[in-house]
């Protein structure tokens, strides 16, 4: 029983060895140059969209490990997230809600069938929930219904709610949603919009 | 055609008695647009590629007057039946892990002396390419995927893959796990598979090739995931690149089991 015991754990000592051939950095690299190799520019998709900043590095790993990101990881990368957040000029906040529902429902852009130059959409309701009226809409994001009326349109609410538009990343690390100012998705007037879609007390997400 | 005009109309209609009924659960939208798809599952135009593609597989052609009829798909010369559940594969004469529509290209070389242009959906070659996998899918029919992973190569594109499925980047941040990594959820109606859960990657992976109503075209699995890469807001992925055979070896090794629907019917 003793040497079958034996036998079998060095069997498996083999067969271990056998599966791992490759470390996993090795695996990450693999994945790394086939990604560089596989993509090549396309319109306006140019090559260099493959490469992964810090936080997509990190995020990346975490997700394909199943084992999320350290503490103290999470609060470094997010603070760096949080310092390129840029408020409005005009210390004015809130645009025109109509404008802003307008851009919510437009999911297009950035990708290599769109004109150069063309505006990007802010493809709100692929992931959310936001106006009542409107019953397609995505799951992948919570639910903005209410978003203000629940909320209150305070300067902490306010400035919450813009730097989440603008950098996500920043409240979240590994959260799904895009950057949108920070990666220059859109304008500060088309954020000004999404704010007033989401807080104007006439808009209505907020009946 | 004319039937396929009628097919988009009658889509269209069960798509806006959706929207513009009273706010329906996400379960009923679905089952809208599953009852369509089960209306015109009996009749899917992805029969006529199929019908072609059988032709192109024992018709002469090429330089070397030869049909295909003695191409390796994996399984041995000249067998079909089982073989679109069994790709991606690592074969010995490429020493390559090629999925479908590339070892069709090796095949069309081998055999018939083609050197296959195929780079681009559905231009030159590639149309042929898109028969031939929609007759050599239906072949395979109800079978269980079972996409091999007992060479070192299989088990390095799958690992490949899986890294590349969590791969963040892009002006977006997308991943291919941003949409297909959990159960349940949708973009706008769109229902999305958990890429990384047997059952919705088994079914995914073997929904291509599909007949799409809303271009009436038929899209293999290189093409379908050049769509997404493309919403993805990625640069344009090559056609048979590593990147597309890790990620298919990715979905079909964790859709092992799951009975094969190809070629099925799309919106």
């Amino acid at each position: 029983m003793k040497k079958t015991t034996f036998l079998i754990a060095g069997v498996s000592v083999v067969l271990a060895g056998c599966a791992t051939m490759y470390s996993a950095a090795d695996y990450q690299k693999m994945a790394k140059d086939a990604v560089s190799a596989s993509f090549s520019e396309k319109g306006i998709a140019k090559k260099d969209r493959i490469n992964q900043d810090a936080v997509n590095l990190a995020c990346s790993q975490a997700d394909m490990t199943g084992t999320p990101l350290s503490g103290d990881a999470t609060r470094k990368l997010e603070g760096a997230e949080f310092a390129t957040i840029k408020y409005p000029a005009d210390g004015k906040f809130l645009g025109d809600w109509k404008a802003g529902e307008k851009l919510a429902q437009d999911g297009r852009g950035s990708t290599y069938s769109d004109k150069p130059g063309s505006a990007n959409g802010g493809n709100c309701y692929n992931c959310h929930q936001i106006s009542k009226a409107e019953i397609s809409y995505g799951t992948l994001g919570p639910s903005l219904y209410n978003y203000g009326k629940l909320r209150g349109n305070s300067e902490a609410v306010v400035k919450y709610t813009w730097g989440k538009i603008y950098n996500a990343k920043a409240f979240n690390a590994c959260t799904n949603m895009p950057r949108f100012g920070h990666q220059g998705i859109l304008t500060e007037a088309q954020m000004k919009d999404l704010m007033a879609l989401l807080l104007d007390p006439n808009s209505p997400v907020n009946q | 055609m004319t039937t396929f005009k009628f097919r988009q109309v009658a889509f269209a209609v069960a798509i806006s008695a959706v929207a513009v009924g009273p706010a329906l659960a996400q379960t009923d939208a679905e089952k809208a647009i599953d009852r369509y798809r089960e209306l015109v599952a009996d009749g899917n135009p992805a029969e006529l590629w199929e019908a072609k593609g059988e032709d192109l597989w024992k018709k002469k052609r090429g330089p070397k007057n030869a049909s295909l009829e003695k191409c390796d798909l994996g399984l041995g010369a000249g067998v079909v039946k089982g073989a679109y559940v069994s790709l991606p594969r690592y074969f010995e004469d490429t020493k390559k892990v090629q999925d479908l529509e590339t070892r069709l290209v090796t095949c069309m070389e081998q055999h018939q002396g083609i050197k296959a242009k195929a780079s681009s959906y559905n231009r030159d070659d590639h149309k042929d390419i898109i028969s031939l996998v929609a007759w050599i899918a239906s072949e395979s029919r109800g079978m269980p995927v079972n996409v091999p992973q007992s060479h070192p190569e299989e088990q390095r594109y799958y690992e490949m893959g899986k890294r590349i499925f969590f791969y963040r980047a892009g002006p977006y941040d997308f991943a291919c796990a941003t949409c297909h990594a959990e159960d349940g959820k949708r973009i706008r109606l769109q229902g999305l598979p958990n890429l990384t859960q047997n059952e919705p990657a088994g079914k995914a992976f073997t929904s291509w090739p599909a007949y799409r109503v809303s271009n009436s075209q038929v899209w293999p699995m290189q093409k379908r995931l050049e769509d997404c890469f493309r919403q993805q807001r990625f640069p344009y992925v090559e056609f048979g690149s590593d990147v597309t055979i890790a990620l298919s070896s990715y979905m079909g090794v964790n859709g092992k089991g799951v009975k094969s629907l190809a070629p099925t019917i799309k919106r």
